[in-house]
């Protein structure tokens, strides 16, 4: 994969998405494009539809309306196969991980690698192919970890999260989204999904980052995007606004810096 | 300390692997086999000292037909505890798949082939209900196969039905199970083929390069070489006697295809996963509903096996064929060989050897002229010791993974 070089294509569009759970409105027209090797920080205020919409495109949820594209055509997402068959993850808050499997378990988990040659040797793991790919994901992540054949449960809190994180590049993804990944974390551990982060974004990957966190956003985000009530309400540079803008934005206080799409 | 070390010039990002790998494991709180085989030791130790009988090959090959239903039945319920489910049923279903067996052969005049395959049909079809209602439902398997337990012991005492005491079987099928011992060239044969395949898989392994050093490469034959020995130990004692049990091999077979899936196939990764944590399994793609059917189903179908080669052992089959202790015993040769009753944390292994220590238990006390009652606070005892070495561990397992965190 090379980094950067398609910077403007977009990986991911969603064009008019629109959800509806009874009477709730979670969703409604939402469009939205990811690039490759850039982060699209998704913002909005407790119910604004943020989750709703990575749960569309990690195929928890279908959309009442809309179409998902990607590389210009159209997807069909149904479950979180046809997600990760597409290359997209999703990194969830609480990592999703089972800590009595060992790291490279987790890693391939729903995905094992078979033994090449006949029938029977397919039935079984392929262990030295699946830990060669952890040893080279963990590489490209630059993050220790004692040994790939440690219980998750031997971890550390940081070492786990580059283990949710390893995932994706084992998966070669091409789009990763993050549901609030620093919004349980101590400034050193979000320290360290930022730098996680910035490795994905570095190889190409596209990352949707949903945070409530300025911090985040600001150390991160090449676009903000902000939903208000299901409706995506602003798009913003966080090099040209501050924090501020963004808050007010999220709020819906009218204030400059604030563009209608 | 910030754990996230970022790599240093040519420090690999993940240890060398080697035997270090294990020890650190068992550093961690993973005890593997070592608890169950430091048990069986014991126990094996004290007999010998209590009995002079007790290591005779007579005594011993008896043993090992008697931990036959036994066995049997614990390694099917480990694999319902490695989801961190439980089947309380497992005894019940033995004992009506048992009658269904004796009626399908005496009754009905069925072939033993014939019967034997259904029968164990049946038990899997039990368990695939009990499987169904706890995941349809959601009903916890310990309620539900409470109530199988119950179920099924009535349908085994309404199969027996006016007929007092036992329903005899005469096929010799079913007969030969538990009764039959090997040629000696056989079980040569196979102890030998044991041993040369665990030595070429160390010669492969060392060839790969992986277990550098000559400690990486001793630590890799003790390993491997663990039940190479049993084999060979096993195999000459026995041929002193009758030789060695068919019922035996079948065990071994059952055990051995059994921890190829649970260790070395992708559905083994997603049993345990499942047992660890099942919402990760489920959003990993792993058809949950599904793998729980198949355990339970195949874990009363071992118990339908179970109940077959008790009544290989009797001759017969009544309302009390796979009752008693069986299944609370099976159970605990599980824990003892360590696995977890939380789920996500076992070997099939573990289970068998669990099973020869509470058999072992049962035997010794036996020769020495105690009482059931006795054994059963015996292999309680044990069982007690077992689940306070899994604590332990358990405590170290956690503290290991909150140093870091
Ligand atoms: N499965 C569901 N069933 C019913 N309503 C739902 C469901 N999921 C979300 N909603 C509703 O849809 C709206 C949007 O929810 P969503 O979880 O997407 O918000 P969010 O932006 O992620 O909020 P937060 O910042 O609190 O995580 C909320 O009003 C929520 O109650
Ligand atoms: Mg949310």
């Amino acid at each position: 994969m090379s980094a950067k070089a398609g910077a403007d294509l977009h990986i991911l569009e969603a064009r008019s998405l629109s959800k509806r759970f009874g009477r709730v409105q979670a969703l409604s027209g939402v469009d939205l494009q990811i690039h490759a090797g850039s982060v699209l920080a998704l913002l909005g205020d407790n119910g604004a539809g943020k989750s709703t919409l990575v749960k569309i495109v990690s195929g928890v949820h279908r959309p009442d309306t809309g179409d998902l594209l990607l590389d210009g055509s159209r997807l069909n997402i149904s479950s979180p196969r046809d997600a990760s068959a597409a290359g997209i993850e999703t990194v969830y808050q609480d990592l999703a991980l089972c800590e009595n499997l060992n790291v490279t378990q987790n890693l391939f988990l729903g995905r094992e690698r078979r033994s090449p040659g006949n029938a029977i040797r397919r039935m079984f793991l392929d262990r030295r192919s699946m830990e060669a790919e952890a040893e080279k994901a963990f590489d490209i992540l630059g993050t220790r970890i004692p040994s790939l054949a440690a219980p998750i449960s031997a971890l550390s809190g940081g070492q786990r999260q580059a283990v949710a994180i390893a995932r994706a590049i084992v998966w070669q993804s091409r789009l990763v989204m993050f549901d609030e990944p620093t919004a349980a974390l101590g400034v050193e551990q979000t320290e360290n999904v930022h730098r996680l982060i910035r490795r994905l974004r570095d190889r190409g990957v596209g990352v949707l980052l949903i945070t409530h966190n300025m911090v985040d956003v600001f150390a991160l985000a090449d676009r903000v995007i902000v939903l208000r009530q299901g409706r995506r309400v602003s798009e913003m540079d966080p090099r040209k606004c501050t924090p501020d803008d963004v808050v007010s934005a999220i709020t819906g206080s009218e204030r400059a810096g604030e563009r209608s799409p | 300390m910030n754990p996230q070390r970022v790599r240093k010039g040519s420090e690999p990002a993940v240890a060398p692997k080697s035997i270090q790998d294990w020890l650190l494991k068992i550093s961690y709180g993973e005890l593997g086999l070592l608890p169950v085989l430091a048990a069986l030791m014991a126990v094996l130790i004290v007999f010998n000292f209590a009995s002079p009988y007790f290591l005779t090959p007579r005594n011993l090959s008896n043993l090992t037909l008697q931990v036959g239903v036994l066995g049997v039945m614990a390694l099917g319920m480990s694999l319902v505890l490695f989801i961190g489910e439980i089947d309380l049923s497992a005894g019940s279903v033995s004992g009506v798949c048992a009658i269904i067996l004796v009626l399908l052969s005496s009754r009905f005049g069925i072939p033993g082939i014939l019967a034997v395959s259904l029968a164990i049909l049946c038990g899997a079809a039990i368990g695939g209900i009990h499987g169904k209602l706890v995941t349809a439902i959601g009903a916890p398997s310990f309620i539900v196969t409470l109530t199988g337990l119950l179920v099924w012991q009535g349908a085994q005492r309404m199969l027996v039905g006016n007929q007092i005491g036992q329903i005899l079987i005469n096929d010799p099928l079913v007969i030969s199970i538990a009764s039959t011992f090997m040629p000696f060239w056989l079980s040569l044969l196979i102890v030998a083929s044991t041993v040369g395949y665990a030595l070429v898989f160390c010669i492969r392994r060392w060839k790969l390069k992986q277990h550098a050093g000559t400690a990486g490469k001793l630590g890799l034959l003790g390993r491997s070489m663990l039940f190479p020995i049993l084999a060979i130990v096993i195999f000459l004692v026995l041929s002193n006697h009758l030789g060695v049990p068919v019922l035996l091999l079948i065990l071994a077979i059952l055990a051995l295809v059994l921890t190829l899936v649970t260790e070395h196939t992708p559905f083994g990764v997603h049993i345990f996963a499942v047992g660890g944590n099942a919402e990760a399994a489920r959003r990993a793609g792993i058809n949950v509903a599904r793998l729980k059917l198949i355990l339970f189903s195949s874990c009363s179908a071992l118990a339908a096996f179970s109940g077959i080669v008790a009544v290989s052992r009797q001759y017969a089959a009544d309302g009390n064929t796979g009752g008693g202790n069986l299944v609370l015993d099976a159970i605990a040769a599980a824990v003892i060989g360590g696995t977890s009753l939380f789920g996500g944390r076992g070997r099939i292994q573990g289970s068998l050897l669990g099973a020869l220590v509470i058999g072992t238990v049962a035997n010794g006390l036996d020769l020495l002229g105690q009482s059931a009652n006795v054994k059963s606070i015996i292999t309680g005892l044990i069982l007690l010791g077992a689940v306070s070495v899994d604590m332990v561990a358990r405590q170290r397992r956690i503290r290991s993974g909150a140093a870091g965190a």
